[in-house]
């Protein structure tokens, strides 16, 4: 269990502009994802952890015991900190074989058991045949387990993970998400795993934390996240959504409904606690929930007509690009039948609409 | 020809002593530039560098005050060994070191700059102490362009003239290196002592520099 209070600020440098962070966090047993843009201070999260970096205030704690604590003046330099650490580029000692990279890892137990530990670690990542090569002298996937090993061998209390798929072709990419997944299985260290990759964020995380600007904006179980973002903000950084102004015309707590103007349609939605009738307000619906249609007379309930633009190719469905920057996901086979069509439908399902 | 190829063995005693010290020293100096946040820290590069521009009779002259008999410094060493530095091989050993030990530190802090510092932070990661990450990984990882480093150093060492003239001086047999004895040499209009000498330390020269472009990393 890690629980972190951070905050660290740079002055603007004529390179850099200013940045502060500031964060406050736990996180168990598991993979907990830091998902945000570039800048947004992730890796610098994970540096201060480790103690690569020292926090102006706040406090660490790793399991009960202190790694920094600013009003008391505590912090542990990176050796005694018992977080294990996996680089970006995975950081091998380039001229060592991948069994001394391992031995060195190990270097603090007594003999025995650094040559039992080593030979286990490198039977369970399947590194035994590789294990007398450098790594420039090894495969990708070699290299990314042997740092997975090194980081593990000394038992520690923490994982933290740099981007690690950052860069790997999607097979690598596979392999190392099965080798995690593992790891997860096998070990009970809690993970913090720093990504902007929100594919990666549901296929390893158990919790999420969205950062942006040094800020925390929303943490949670990453399907939650997905289905009820805190604001606009997040919205956008998940980038997986339509974001369509709206006002707000009826409100139905009694029969859980309401009713929306969007432009010059009226569309029902579900009842949206804590807002008012007459706000103007986002509402935010995801393009898999949306179906578009051939129109066919008159548009029915929930259905506006939309100005077709494009249709984008993607790896397992078909986009489709609306005026007004709507965009729905149809499944191939649904867009062959429906190709063709000149005059089109959008229609919004009542309880795909959210209000941001 | 009568040739005394004294000045030779000196040269060469003188270069690897000199050399010696500068790795010592130069490392530790180059490692406290490479990895230390201090003020004064580019202040103490540029009083390190110094030798390599100053004109050689100012360098003498400050050893000379610095070192003589009737200095603190060389009272310290005559009480400890018994016998003055100056005028002795060893003060000539001194004098290459002013022109090998900024060569040493600047190329080993650029050597110890260029390693990887994830890698650094790796070994910090996995327990390793500042001790055992400088031995294990920044000095392996560092090891050709420092040995590029003591070569031309070395090479260095073995050619200094005006210092070496004005704390060791002249003395054949005694404190005469290849630099002072070819000037003697050429002064008693002994050219074919000269000329010998000549060839010969550049021989050496060349074939040290031939080696430290092939420790160079880039020359692999």
């Amino acid at each position: 269990m890690i629980n972190a209070r951070l905050r660290k600020t740079f002055s603007g440098r004529p390179d850099s502009a200013p940045f502060s962070l500031e964060l406050e966090f736990q996180a168990a047993a598991g993979v907990t994802v830091l998902f945000g843009p570039s800048g947004s201070g992730k890796t610098l999260t994970l540096d201060l952890i480790a103690g690569f970096m020292r926090p102006d205030d706040g406090r660490i704690l790793l399991d009960d015991q202190i790694l920094y604590d600013g009003a008391a003046g505590v912090s542990l330099a990176p050796q005694a900190r018992n977080c294990g650490y996996v680089f970006q580029d995975y950081a091998l000692f380039p001229h060592m074989t991948l069994r001394q990279n391992l031995e060195f890892a190990a270097e603090r137990r007594p003999r025995l058991e650094r040559h039992r530990r080593v030979n286990e670690m490198l039977d369970r990542f399947r590194l035994g045949d590789a294990a007398g090569r450098r790594p420039h002298e090894v495969s990708g996937g070699q290299r990314q387990r042997c740092s997975i090993a090194r980081a593990l061998i000394g038992a520690p209390k923490l994982l933290l993970f740099d981007e690690p798929a950052q860069g790997l072709d999607a097979p690598l990419r596979a392999e190392f998400y099965e080798v995690l997944r593992q790891v997860r299985a096998d070990f009970k260290t809690p993970m913090l795993l720093v990504t902007h990759n929100l594919d990666e964020c549901f296929e390893l995380g158990e919790e999420m934390l969205v950062l942006r600007e040094g800020r925390l904006v929303q943490s949670g179980a990453p399907r939650k996240i997905l289905d009820q973002p805190a604001n606009l903000d997040v919205a956008r950084l998940l980038g997986v959504f339509n974001l369509i102004p709206v006002e707000i015309r009826s409100l139905d707590p009694g029969r859980n409904s309401s009713k929306v103007q969007m432009g010059e349609h009226e569309i029902e939605g579900p009842y949206f606690p804590g807002h008012l009738k007459g706000d103007r307000v986002t509402v935010c619906v995801r393009p898999e929930s949306l179906t578009a249609l051939a129109r066919n007379g008159r548009p029915g309930p929930n259905q506006i007509h939309a100005q077709f633009e494009r249709a984008v190719e993607k790896p397992q469905w078909m986009r489709l690009e609306f005026a007004g920057g709507i965009a729905v996901d149809l499944s191939r086979s649904d867009y062959e039948r429906i190709r063709d069509t000149k005059d089109w439908l959008i229609e919004f399902p009542r309880e795909s609409l959210r209000v941001l | 020809m009568q040739m005394d190829w004294f000045p030779l063995w000196l040269s060469l005693r003188v270069a690897f002593v000199s050399t010696a010290v500068a790795f010592g020293v130069g490392l530790w100096l180059a490692y406290i530039l490479a990895n230390w946040e201090f003020r004064g820290k580019e202040v103490l590069d540029a009083a390190v560098t110094l030798p390599l521009v100053l004109p050689p009779t100012v360098l003498g002259y400050y050893l000379l005050v610095l070192l003589a008999g009737n200095s603190p410094l060389g009272k310290l060493w005559e009480s400890i060994f018994g016998s003055p530095l100056v005028f002795t091989w060893k003060a000539a050993v001194v004098a290459a070191l002013l022109h090998a030990l900024p060569l040493l530190v600047k190329s080993a802090r650029a050597a110890l700059e260029t390693v990887d510092r994830s890698l650094e932070r790796a070994a910090r990661n996995l327990g390793a102490s500042e001790w055992r990450l400088f031995w294990r990984v920044t000095l392996p990882l560092a090891r050709r362009s420092i040995l590029a480093a003591v070569a031309l150093a070395f090479a260095r060492s073995l050619g200094d003239f005006g210092v070496t003239l004005m704390v060791a001086g002249n003395i054949p047999g005694r404190t005469q290196t290849v630099a002072v004895a070819i000037y003697d040499a050429v002064e008693s209009g002994n050219t074919a002592v000269a000329r010998t000498l000549v060839l010969v330390i550049s021989a050496v020269a060349l074939l040290i520099l031939t080696l430290a472009n092939r420790l160079n990393p880039r020359f692999r």
